[in-house]
């Protein structure tokens, strides 16, 4: 009996109650226990949610597809709507966008010519997946973007090389809103850096100016500036010279993208150690070689992410030339949905012009987070 | 020891000063030209625009001043504040824009506060399911423009059926086209004295929380609050009210025909761009109401286990004061945005001050006073909200000794 007690286990006491096995740790069910049920509350949140969500996915698929009606006879022209007008409120009229999405992309762009939007569009998609990739990241890009914007406006107005010529005010759709977002943040992000060195220069003048610039346009909302644009603008010039709509509802963007952007270059400016700028001025550069050589590549490199997220908060405010009668992409689809016999279908052609910012956004707001994750890989341990 | 007292050189804080030599090569001269420079050019357009603006003006016999905003304004209003007609001056019209403005402001800070605080924990929630909800939503809410959004909801409260058909969800509440009616009560004398009680009572809470603050400083015992608290936000009020006779006549909206009668109105433009902004701006301050409970290391919560508080308690006790310090100064720029994004009322055709300076400016074809206005009104209120939240960060910041 002595030898068995010594050799391994002690026996349980006679009499003991069996324990429980312990409870799991590993595993599906333990990390369903742990992070959906792991007390009553937490259990009344996910049953709760869990209900929600499938009651309103099954109720958004029944309504975007199971009683959707995708397309309508046409008659002499005119759409006849009256099947979509039999399901509304239980199922989506997609009708309106098959029927409309050349419109609702390319405005009044001549119909035959719809090509030449369409491309120009692949063109500024291209154009930024190259300005992402960091392979990319020197001076190769300036010669790409000049080439690239070139050509587009060479699609968009044509007039030579056998492509017809379009004047301005028909353009219309994506293209605007591409066009708006990508010159206004060509030319607002040179004109920050300025102003963002200028307000931490220690001339005086100067510095009042660029503040006096970045807290005016900061305070004020963008539609006060577009309004300006649009009614204000034209008293400023001399009589007889006039610029057209969109070029002065770019220039607003412009002005108060670089206000907003000069407050972010500010920030990687004032995060940079100050050694940095002793040890440049110590090796004799002047200020313009220390800026461009040793200050800006760190500076800006600091505040990547936060540049992005306005890029991304320009690229959203781009609609809002719809107030001032701008043909972009929101105006468009709120104008094709004035017709008549589409009336009352606004929610289908909001919740695909949405679709379609969403896509922009999110690839702009992904990118910043592994751009964020690749630059801080050397401070994680 | 006494020459470094007299010494020269010495006198007078910095590097000695050197005369100014008349060279490039001299920095001080350089950025005395440079200025002149800039500070010339930009003198120069801006007098080349005012110099057009004058001739334009003329030509174009545009009247200049504010002497328009005397005159009737012959345009009407859908929901105001204060007494307003049509035959009231620009001036009262403008007015009623203002106060338009900031109502749908401070509601939507008000709640967009809540919700975007609710977001931002759920995201940190340790349910799933919970806190990826919340995710999902940060990141749709904030991909699309704010204008889609408005549009969209607007359309959705015109799709509503007429006041005939209206829903209505609980006793009392109708949704209809015409926006959404709620019931309330006849208001009298005796409810602005209520109201008043409350507002004092509010004060004495606070006063009496600092009081039993200093006591638990004094012997360490934590003293309950609450209790004297709802008696003076709610006991006293009420007191009040059952002094003056506790008048209640409920005024319960009904169908008359073809509209309503009674009741309070939310209009669907007041309530679609309140929707729009409060949804918008909670996914960003969601962010940044997460960001700042991260910004607490881990170690406080563990302290606070340690302790044996519980997890709402420490959140309130011990996390949220150290996280404010980090959330509050962009949750202010938050409540700027939101404060600027309401002009955007102006496309779902809410009568905020944008949309009546652009009425007026049409109508009076004074285009640079009318934008000269809106600027003014937004800079004003941006500028009260900064220095309100600076005063509030500089009152909680950390006292670093």
């Amino acid at each position: 009996m002595s030898d068995i007690a010594a050799g391994g286990v002690p026996a349980p006491a006679p009499g003991a109650a069996s324990r429980r096995a312990p409870i799991i740790t590993t595993g599906p069910v333990a990390w369903v226990r742990a992070n959906l049920f792991n007390n009553w509350l937490s259990t009344a949140v996910t049953l709760l949610l869990a209900y929600l969500i499938v009651r309103w996915t099954l109720g958004f698929i029944d309504w975007a597809f199971v009683n959707a009606v995708w397309s309508v006879p046409i008659v002499n022209g005119q759409a006849q709507t009256a099947a979509c007008r039999e399901i509304k409120g239980v199922g989506a009229c997609w009708a309106v966008v098959t029927e409309k999405h050349r419109f609702i992309l390319f405005g009044t762009y001549p119909f035959d010519e719809h090509w030449r939007p369409a491309l120009v569009c692949l063109l500024f998609v291209a154009l930024y997946v190259v300005s992402a990739m960091r392979r990319f990241w020197s001076w190769v890009l300036v010669p790409i973007w000049i080439g690239t914007l070139t050509l587009i406006g060479v699609l968009m107005w044509g007039g030579i090389l056998g492509l017809t010529y379009v004047p301005q005010e028909r353009w219309g759709g994506l293209p605007i809103t591409l066009i708006l977002a990508t010159f206004g943040l060509a030319f607002a992000f040179p004109l920050a850096v300025l102003v963002a060195l200028g307000r931490r220069s220690r001339l005086p003048a100067i510095k009042m100016l660029c503040i006096l610039y970045v807290e005016l346009i900061r305070g004020v909302p963008l539609i006060s500036l577009l309004f300006m644009a649009s009614v204000m603008f034209p008293l400023f010039l001399p009589e007889g010279m006039n610029i057209d709509k969109l070029l002065r509802a770019q220039v607003a963007m412009i002005l108060f993208a670089a206000a907003y952007l000069a407050e972010v270059v500010r920030g990687g400016l004032q995060a940079l150690p100050k050694g940095q700028y002793e040890a440049a001025d110590a090796l004799g550069l002047s200020y313009w070689q220390k800026t461009g050589f040793i200050i800006l590549p760190q500076a800006l490199r600091l505040v990547i992410p936060p540049l992005v997220n306005t890029f991304i908060g320009f690229f959203k405010d781009t609609s809002l030339v719809l107030i001032i009668g701008i043909f972009d992409l929101l105006t468009a689809g709120k104008t094709a949905i004035v017709e008549p016999a589409w009336q009352g279908f606004g929610v289908e052609v909001y919740v695909t012009i949405g679709v379609i910012y969403l896509v922009f956004c999110f690839a702009m707001s992904k990118y910043s987070q592994d751009l964020e994750r690749d630059l801080n890989a050397h401070r994680r341990r | 020891m006494s020459s470094s007292a007299t010494d020269p050189r010495l006198a007078g804080a910095g590097p000695p000063k050197r005369p100014l030599r008349l060279s490039w090569s001299d920095e001080r001269v350089r950025g005395i030209v440079w200025q002149v420079l800039v500070v010339g050019i930009v003198l120069f357009i801006g007098w080349w625009l005012w110099s057009n603006t004058v001739h334009n003006l003329e030509v174009r016999r545009i009247a200049t001043g504010f002497g328009f905003l005397d005159r009737e304004a012959g345009l009407p209003i859908g929901e105001s504040l204060i007494p307003y007609e049509p035959t009231d001056t620009y001036l009262t019209a403008l007015t009623v824009g203002v106060l338009n403005t900031l109502k749908v402001a401070i509601i939507g800070i008000v709640l967009a506060t809540i919700l975007g605080t609710v977001v931002g924990i759920a995201r940190l929630s340790k349910n799933w399911l919970l806190s990826k909800i919340a995710g999902f939503y940060v990141e749709v809410i904030r991909d699309l423009p704010l204008l889609l959004q408005l549009l969209f909801w607007y359309t959705i409260l015109q799709a509503l059926p007429g006041p005939r058909q209206a829903i209505n969800p609980i006793e009392g509440v109708f949704l209809s086209n015409r926006g959404m009616k709620l019931p309330f009560i006849e208001w009298t004398a005796a409810h602005w004295w209520a109201l008043l009680a409350m507002v004092a009572g509010i004060g004495l809470t606070v006063l009496y929380a600092r009081v039993m603050r200093a006591r638990q400083y004094a012997d360490g015992q934590p003293r309950k609050v609450w209790p004297a608290a709802i008696a003076l936000i709610l006991g006293l009020p009420l007191a009040v009210w059952a002094a003056f006779g506790a008048p209640f006549t409920p005024d319960i909206p009904a169908l008359r025909g073809f509209n309503f009668r009674g009741g309070i109105t939310v209009s669907p433009e007041f309530f679609a761009l309140l929707i729009g902004l409060v949804t918008y701006t909670a996914g960003f301050i969601a962010e940044v109401v997460r960001a700042g409970i991260l910004s607490v290391s881990q170690g406080q919560w563990e302290a606070a286990e340690a302790l044996g508080m519980r997890r709402g308690e420490i959140l309130r006790k011990i996390v949220m004061p150290q996280a404010l310090r980090v959330i509050i100064p962009p949750l202010t720029s938050n409540y700027l945005n939101l404060t600027k994004n309401s002009s955007l009322a102006v496309a779902i055709g809410y009568q905020d001050i944008v949309s009546i300076a652009n009425t007026t400016l049409n109508q009076t074809g004074q285009a640079i006073e009318g934008i000269a206005i809106i600027m003014l009104v937004y800079l004003t209120i941006s500028l009260s909200i900064s220095l309100f939240m600076n005063w509030y960060n500089s009152k909680i910041a950390l006292v670093e000794r």
